[in-house]
């Protein structure tokens, strides 16, 4: 298998920016945070960008608390490390309060329809995940190296996606339709608008009722006069990440379910020609090679535990056995990722006994995550 | 055990949550089983359009159509549906307003798409809403359709927002059809009839999850049910064996005079098995660790074991086994 050389493109001055994705629970998190420990002792100055880390993690990483600006991690040298958790509502009232003037940005504010899109619209979270990025990755940023964790989504995929379908939603024919009766009639838009728009708001304002329909317009109107598309600036950040200083690194567990997923993500970003780093496969099982096969260690288990002779040692040759049984299931998914995907660099980590607790923790997976002669 | 908690007899709808990775559908599909055993009928619903019950059951992917997809012992029958927000709208226009057919062409325009976007708390409301509907639908006989409704929900991070649609809605609508909707689906889901349970792993971060979800529900009024230890592994060593684990006072002589009985003494064997040993004691004494913190949270605990194959449509009958053994479906 193709290693991944973490050290390498961590030292590369070239790497701005490198996006930790997968399927939920596989340590995405965690593995942003490693990575970004590794990187500011190798001299980088790092800024990991969480979406949504366990208390745990924040600890790990000697801070009480995350919000949405970077603080900086005591304790990691020659570079430095600086940590945030991205609050969606607050970088969405910040990208309102740059664009609009104070009076219109109040409006907007206060609308109910923003309050409820900036809050919990499904995509709001992955879309202002990407502004965050581009607002990190200006050229006067103190840091060299970005690291995002992307948010615990249904898909992987998601974060590609949302971005573009919030913007496309916002800028989005309907939305026209609605705030078009305002924009005066005469436009081609206008006048096709009035043939559905009817049915449409009869439709909506039954579902939503009347007052939704007009805070959604106030809405629109407003934001409309402000900024630019919304579609423009999530393909603008978009295209951010298909540049070279780009590095998505997919995380997956040795599972079937993290496995498909990964290789769902992997094809669309080859599809999309955008940068793939490689793999990472977390909390892989490790076993100490042996001559003796995993079943004859099962069969000399059982002739101890037949004869009496040491249930110690029948038990731990189990556990032994076991082991390496897991080992081999786990390599065979890994090899049928490896046959459908056979340029993708993969590293192999290694599950810890304990979860971790500190940056010594992080350091550890850190060095897994470089050691290149890991021949799992 | 909480007042809250119901009284099981009267639950009709079983909601199951979890932290991702944690084998939330599989535990979902696995009460299903259980809940049918003994000639009832439930229906399985998947909500996140990951298509996971079609995968466990090994059919086709499932649609907006009820489909059966097992039977379970004692002649009941599992039936499964993949709830989509859009047709969902479609049933709710059809419902309250005759609407189906302006419905579908709104649809052919791309209106439909935009009006569960729009609202935030909308498509939530559609689709539990459906839940809800499937709960109280009668057969023409006035008896229930479905004895149960189990619904893989989304994950634990955002459960309590999924389920309480009112609040969601709220911010958006104070008053008209939807907040009404949003109402009609809160009495349900607030009720004896409902409970959710969530699915973990003996993980510090799942368990976190799991206690946080708790105290995020309760505070809610939303009723919570069981805890499901998911991926369980009996100890291999027995807690005297660990002791000397930890203490490094395992009878080295022991083992070597063992491993020479069987011709596989060498010292990078012994190495190994002490290692693994060492790991193996860490990691049980972490599980037990978590597995009190859980206990401590005072609600039904179902442990259910880690399938060393696999799971397949024999080991979801074997979860199924373990549930219907357990207190949460008597």
């Amino acid at each position: 298998m193709t290693s991944l050389d973490i050290d390498a493109l961590l030292s590369n001055t070239d790497t701005e920016i490198i996006i930790c994705t997968g399927a939920g629970g596989v340590g995405k998190t965690t593995t942003a945070a490693a990575l970004g420990v590794r990187a500011a002792e190798l001299g980088r100055n790092v800024c990991v960008l969480t979406i949504d880390p366990a208390r745990r993690l924040a600890q790990a990483m000697g801070l009480t608390e995350l919000d949405n600006t970077p603080r900086p991690v005591i304790g990691v040298s020659p570079g430095s490390l600086n940590a945030m958790m991205l609050d969606m509502k607050r970088t969405f009232d910040e990208v309102v309060e740059a664009h609009a003037d104070p009076e219109r940005s109040k409006q907007i504010l206060e609308n109910p329809f923003y309050q409820a899109l900036s809050s919990s619209f499904a995509g709001t979270q992955e879309y202002m995940a990407m502004e965050k990025l581009g607002q990190l990755h200006q050229d006067d940023s103190p840091w060299d190296l970005i690291i995002v964790d992307t948010p615990p989504s249904r898909s992987a995929l998601d974060f590609l996606d949302a971005p573009a379908r919030l913007g496309s939603f916002l800028d989005g024919r309907f939305i026209r339709i609605l705030t078009a009766p305002a924009r005066g009639a005469g436009s081609a838009i206008g006048r096709i608008a009035a043939l559905g728009f009817g049915i449409f708001t009869n439709v909506l304002s039954k579902i939503l009722g009347a007052q939704v329909l007009s805070d959604i317009g106030t809405f629109v109107a407003a934001i409309d006069t402000t900024f630019g598309g919304f579609r423009e600036r999530a393909d603008a950040t978009y295209e951010l990440l298909k540049k070279p200083g780009t590095a998505f690194i997919v995380v997956a567990a040795p599972e079937r379910d993290a496995l498909r997923e990964a290789s769902f993500f992997v094809e669309r970003l080859q599809s999309e020609s955008m940068p793939l780093a490689g793999l990472v496969l977390n909390r892989v099982q490790e076993v100490d090679a042996g001559s003796a096969t995993e079943e004859q260690i099962t069969a000399a288990a059982q002739r101890l535990r037949a004869s009496g002779e040491s249930e110690l040692t029948a038990s731990l040759l189990e556990l032994h056995a076991q082991r390496m049984a897991l080992k081999e299931r786990q390599k065979h998914l890994a090899a049928r990722f490896e046959s459908a995907h056979p340029a993708v660099p993969i590293i192999a980590v290694p599950a810890m006994a304990e979860d971790i607790h500190d940056l010594d923790g992080l350091r550890q997976i850190g060095a897994e995550l470089a050691d290149k002669n890991n021949d799992w | 055990m909480h007042s809250n908690q119901g009284s099981p007899s009267e639950v009709v709808l079983h909601v199951v949550s979890g932290k991702g990775g944690t084998g939330k559908t599989t535990v979902a599909a696995a009460l299903a089983i259980s809940l049918a055993t003994n000639g009832h009928r439930v229906l399985l619903m998947e909500v996140e359009g990951r298509q996971g019950i079609a995968q466990l059951f090994d059919v086709p992917p499932l649609s907006y159509d009820e489909t059966k997809v097992a039977v379970a012992p004692g002649g009941g029958e599992v039936w499964a549906l993949a709830v989509d927000s859009e047709d969902a709208l479609l049933d709710y226009l059809e419902m309250f307003y005759k609407m189906r057919r302006a419905g579908s062409a709104l649809r052919k325009m791309g209106a439909i798409e935009f009006a569960t976007t729009i609202a935030p708390g909308l498509r939530d409301v559609l689709l539990t809403g459906k839940a809800i509907e499937v709960v109280k639908r009668k057969e023409k006989n006035a008896s229930n359709a479905y004895d149960f409704v189990v619904l893989d929900a989304p994950p634990t991070g955002r459960i309590t927002r999924f389920l309480n649609v009112n609040s969601e809605v709220s911010g958006l609508a104070k008053v008209g059809p939807i907040k009404s909707h949003a109402d009609s689906v809160m009495s349900v889901i607030a009720s004896p009839l409902t409970t959710v349970h969530l699915v973990t792993l003996l993980e510090e971060m799942p368990v976190q999850e799991t206690l946080d979800g708790i105290a995020d529900l309760e505070a809610n009024g939303l009723p919570v049910g069981s805890i499901f230890v998911n991926l369980m592994r009996p100890p291999k060593l027995d807690a005297h064996q660990r002791k000397a684990v930890a203490e490094h006072t395992l009878n080295t002589l022991e083992i070597e005079r063992g491993l020479e009985a069987v011709g596989l003494n060498s010292p990078e064997l012994i190495d190994s098995l002490e290692r693994e040993a060492l790991d193996h004691t860490q990691r049980v004494d972490l599980e037990a660790r978590e597995l009190q913190r859980l206990e401590d949270a005072q609600r039904t605990i179902v442990r259910l074991p880690l399938i060393p194959a696999g799971i397949d449509l024999g080991a979801l009958y074997e979860l199924a086994e373990i549930i219907t053994n357990s207190e949460v479906t008597k």
